[in-house]
Parts: C-alpha cells; sequence; structure tokens
C-alpha cells in the first residue's frame, strides 16, 4: 500500500483461540514492581507462533 | 477504537481491537480521524477534497476500506463477552514473591517497604517457611509448568544462605513434578561478593540491582542507615556483577522522583557506566511527600521520555545500544488477549510471604491488614478478599474501559489503585499518563526500526 504500512499483521483477537495457557512470565516479576507493563511481554505459547 | 499521534516525524495509528499499529501519511492521517469521529467516508473525503487531491483521497479510501476488511482498522470489540464470567475462571498459582528479609542495610527515602519492615518488625525468613511456600506453590499450580520465585525485601542478601537452600529444594522437585523453577532477586548490592554473584549467575533468571543513575542522585534517596551516599559503594559490584554476568538476564533498576525530573539523564548515565538492560521508573508516593510526582510534572515527564526515545536512537546508530525496560515492545509475538485482559495477576496468580509465611495479593500490600489473605499451612481462606482481586480487568475498571493503553497496561497497579483511592478498581492517574506516553515511544522506536529494515 502507497498510503499506509501495517507494522503487524497480527489480530489480537486470534489469540482468543489459542491464548490463555498463563505460561508467560508474570509481569511483576521482571523488573517493575510499582507498575503494570504486560505489553512488552513476550507469548510463550508455543501454539501462538 | 482508534488512537493516533503524531510524533517527531511520524504519523502513528493504532487499531486497539485488533492490536494493528499504522504508519501513515499526512493524507491517511486525517482520513481516519474524521471517520473515527462518526463521518462516513463520503462525508470524509468531501470534507478533505479542500486540502488534497481527490485522486489520491480515493486511494487512501481504498486502502482504508482494505484494512477495514480484514479486521485491522476499525476492528470491533469483542473483549468485552470473554469477561462476563471473569470472576469463576479457573486460576492456579504460578509466582510468590518471598520476602526471605524484611530488613535492610540502606534507608531508602522512597521505600514503599519502610526501610524493609513493611510496617511491622524486622524479621528473616527462616528455611521452613520458604519450603512451605514452595510446596504451596506446586500443590496449587495445577498443569502450569513454568513457575516463579522472586526473592525479595528489604534486602535479600541479608538472608543469603537461606536463598541458597530454598533454590536447591525447589530445584529437587522439578523433575518429579514436573515444574520449571525461574528464580529472580532484587538487590541493592551492599553485600554482593564473589561467592553469592557466582550463585546467582547459576540460578537465577533475572536479577534486579537497584541504582538510580548519577552519584548526585542515587546518593540523595539511597543513603546508607549512616546518611553516606551509597553510589561508590554499589557501582563497582554491580559493574563486576553484570560483566560475570555476560550482560545478559538481568535489570539495572532505578527510580525518579520529582526531585530528578530529567531523568533521561539518569538512564544515559546508567548506559554510559556500560550497562546494556536498564529500567528506570516513576516514583510512587502520596502527593503530600515532597518527592512525589505531581500532575503538574507530566508535561515535562512526557518530554522525558520523548527524548529519552531519541537518545536511545542514537545510541543504538553509535553501537552503545542498550535495552529500556519500558519501551520494550513486542507488536508480532506479544501476549495473548487473556494475558492483556487480566493484568498482573496478583491475588490470584502472584502471591507475595511474609517472613512469618503470611499471604498477601502482592509485595505493595504486605503489611495492609485487611488484605492478609491466608497463610502458608492453611493457603487462601480470606477468599472474599480473592474475588475482588479475582474480577480485576480491564473491563471492570471504567476508566480503562475506554482508554487506548487498556491491552498494553492491562489495568495497571492494583496496590496503586488502592493507594490513591482505597478501590481496586479506580485508576492511579499520573501513572496511567506516563504509561500511555511510554507506550507511545515504544512504538515510535519500533516502527522507525521496522521500516528502516
Amino acid at each position: 500500500m502507497k498510503h499506509i504500512k501495517t507494522l503487524n499483521a497480527t489480530v489480537l483477537k486470534e489469540t482468543l483461540k489459542h491464548g490463555g495457557c498463563g505460561e508467560c512470565q508474570t509481569s511483576c516479576q521482571s523488573a517493575c514492581k510499582t507498575s503494570c507493563t504486560v505489553g512488552n511481554q513476550s507469548c510463550e505459547n508455543e501454539k501462538m507462533r | 477504537m482508534i488512537h493516533q499521534y503524531k510524533m517527531q516525524d511520524m504519523n502513528i495509528v493504532m487499531d486497539i481491537n485488533s492490536g494493528s499499529i499504522h504508519v501513515v501519511d499526512d493524507m491517511s492521517y486525517d482520513l481516519i480521524h474524521d471517520l473515527d469521529v462518526g463521518a462516513s467516508m463520503e462525508e470524509a473525503m468531501n470534507k478533505l477534497e479542500a486540502k488534497y487531491d481527490k485522486e489520491l483521497l480515493t486511494q487512501v479510501g481504498d486502502e482504508i476500506n482494505k484494512l477495514m476488511s480484514e479486521g485491522l482498522l476499525f476492528a470491533k470489540d469483542d473483549y468485552e463477552q470473554v469477561v462476563v464470567d471473569f470472576k469463576n475462571r479457573s486460576t492456579v498459582v504460578k509466582a510468590l514473591c518471598l520476602h526471605v528479609a524484611h530488613d535492610c542495610n540502606l534507608a531508602c527515602t522512597y521505600c514503599f517497604a519502610s526501610e524493609g519492615e513493611y510496617h511491622g518488625d524486622r524479621d528473616l525468613m527462616p528455611f521452613e517457611v520458604a519450603k512451605k511456600a514452595i510446596d504451596f506453590l506446586v500443590a496449587h499450580s495445577g498443569n502450569r509448568r513454568n513457575l516463579e520465585i522472586d526473592f525479595f525485601g528489604g534486602e535479600p542478601l541479608m538472608n543469603f544462605e537461606m536463598v541458597k537452600e530454598t533454590v536447591h529444594y525447589a530445584r529437587s522437585l522439578e523433575q518429579e513434578k514436573n515444574k520449571h523453577f525461574r528464580f529472580t532477586l532484587t538487590t541493592n548490592g551492599v553485600l554482593l561478593n564473589d561467592d553469592n554473584t557466582a550463585f546467582m549467575n547459576e540460578h537465577m533468571h533475572n536479577v534486579v540491582l537497584s541504582v538510580d543513575g548519577r552519584k548526585e542522585i542515587h546518593d540523595k534517596m539511597r543513603p546508607t542507615p549512616n546518611g553516606k551516599g551509597s553510589y561508590d559503594l554499589i557501582m563497582p559490584k554491580f559493574k563486576a556483577f553484570v560483566e560475570a554476568r555476560g550482560q545478559k538476564n538481568y535489570y539495572v533498576r532505578g527510580t525518579f522522583t520529582h526531585d530528578n525530573m530529567d531523568f533521561s539523564e539518569d538512564v544515559l548515565h546508567l548506559a554510559d557506566e556500560g550497562f546494556e538492560q536498564i529500567s528506570v521508573e516513576p516514583v510512587v508516593a502520596p502527593d503530600e511527600m515532597n518527592y512525589a510526582i505531581k500532575e503538574e510534572d507530566l508535561t515535562y515527564l512526557k518530554d522525558q521520555y520523548e527524548k529519552l526515545a531519541l537518545a536511545k536512537m542514537d545510541y543504538k546508530e553509535s553501537h552503545k545500544d542498550f535495552n529500556f525496560f519500558h519501551f520494550m515492545i513486542d507488536l508480532s509475538q506479544g501476549p495473548c488477549v487473556a494475558k492483556r485482559l487480566a493484568g498482573c495477576g496478583s491475588g490470584i496468580e502472584y502471591l507475595a510471604v511474609t517472613p512469618t509465611g503470611d499471604l498477601y495479593p502482592c509485595h505493595q500490600f504486605v503489611g495492609i491488614d485487611e488484605f492478609l489473605l491466608g497463610n502458608v499451612d492453611q493457603g487462601i481462606t480470606n477468599t472474599l478478599k480473592q474475588d475482588a482481586f479475582r474480577g480485576c480487568n480491564v473491563y471492570a475498571k471504567d476508566a480503562c474501559r475506554k482508554c487506548w493503553a487498556k491491552f498494553y497496561c492491562s489495568g495497571g497497579c492494583s496496590a496503586n489503585s488502592f493507594n490513591f483511592h482505597g478501590d481496586l478498581l479506580a485508576t492511579y492517574e499520573i501513572g496511567c499518563e506516563l504509561e500511555k506516553k511510554r507506550v507511545e515511544c515504544a512504538i515510535y522506536i519500533k516502527a522507525k526500526e521496522m521500516l528502516v529494515e
């Protein structure tokens, strides 16, 4: 497309099908401890890859 | 839901419900805006014909229609139905924050643990309590394989022999119980030595090293009990530790306050000192504290985040790249919707354990009587309070429901909501404003990188 560049074609809704396994890291365990940052985490579910 | 913003030379459009991010030209930016505020495609095009070439506008319209048909723009919100039965969902415990020492060898001004004591007495966790905590975790983790144990304090190195014993005990269960433990530890560095460094580098999945940045900033907020600064004491130890660890799986983690609002300088100082994994975060403190972040500080602090984003890209160009925790974002393989809806899992998936074995929803609630959930002997007994956490999700919070950043922060920190408003379903507005700016900066950096590639 000439006018719009899409950075990620992943549709969040698709993750409803296979998501929710919970194997990912608890968000507060990494560094923050005073905030909640989830969007920066990675998924650990093989089915999602 | 659409969020669009301009940063530097870039127009960015976020389609919140699909999670798609688009970099667009001015014409597309304006057309999407008009559609978002309710105009039909025809109305929006007619309006913009005064400003843009009609043929080009038609091209943009076609591109927008294509993205809409693919579900990548103006996607519907289908998630609220997912949370209808949220309170009844099956949950397991997967992470514990072990308060192995309610004691500390520093006297940091802003410490939410009141110099390690958490509103109680100084205390060290005995191994018997840690062992019961591990057993509790394994017993309540269902089929979850990856389990997390965070050694926290106070200062956990004040009870390091117990930490070692706990690690060995947990490891001894892994094969039989089909579990994999990830250990993390947060330290102020005062007691770091060759022995505990070697142990941590072998066993700790991640280590958080507390340092605020520039010497004068660090020393002011992180003094020793006799009032001297701790920077000169800990920095050589942190550098040696990180070198021994090969620059991986750690964070130097600082707190900025009203007293160092130019915190981008502290981040860059840490980068200049050779650290590659950096997290510097805003203090969360009541308004009456003179170092608290105030609403009137927000404009300046947002500028600081943008300044830092640009500096980070410059550093990368100069081959001095570093990772800033709050600018990390995974656009292609990020968390699933279930994770984004439920947030940090405090009180449900994540619990804090005190030195005497009491269970709280997270480290920040420790010592607040009404949040005592149970103990490692009897498990969760205050199920009524736990249910309040079970119900936490982005759609349960009025402010979050309408917010474009809800799938990035997942509704924010429950402790902050409670501490500022006495309500787990409220939001801490200063934190929200800074989080939104961080997400914008993170996406800008990512977009720049992806378009260059």
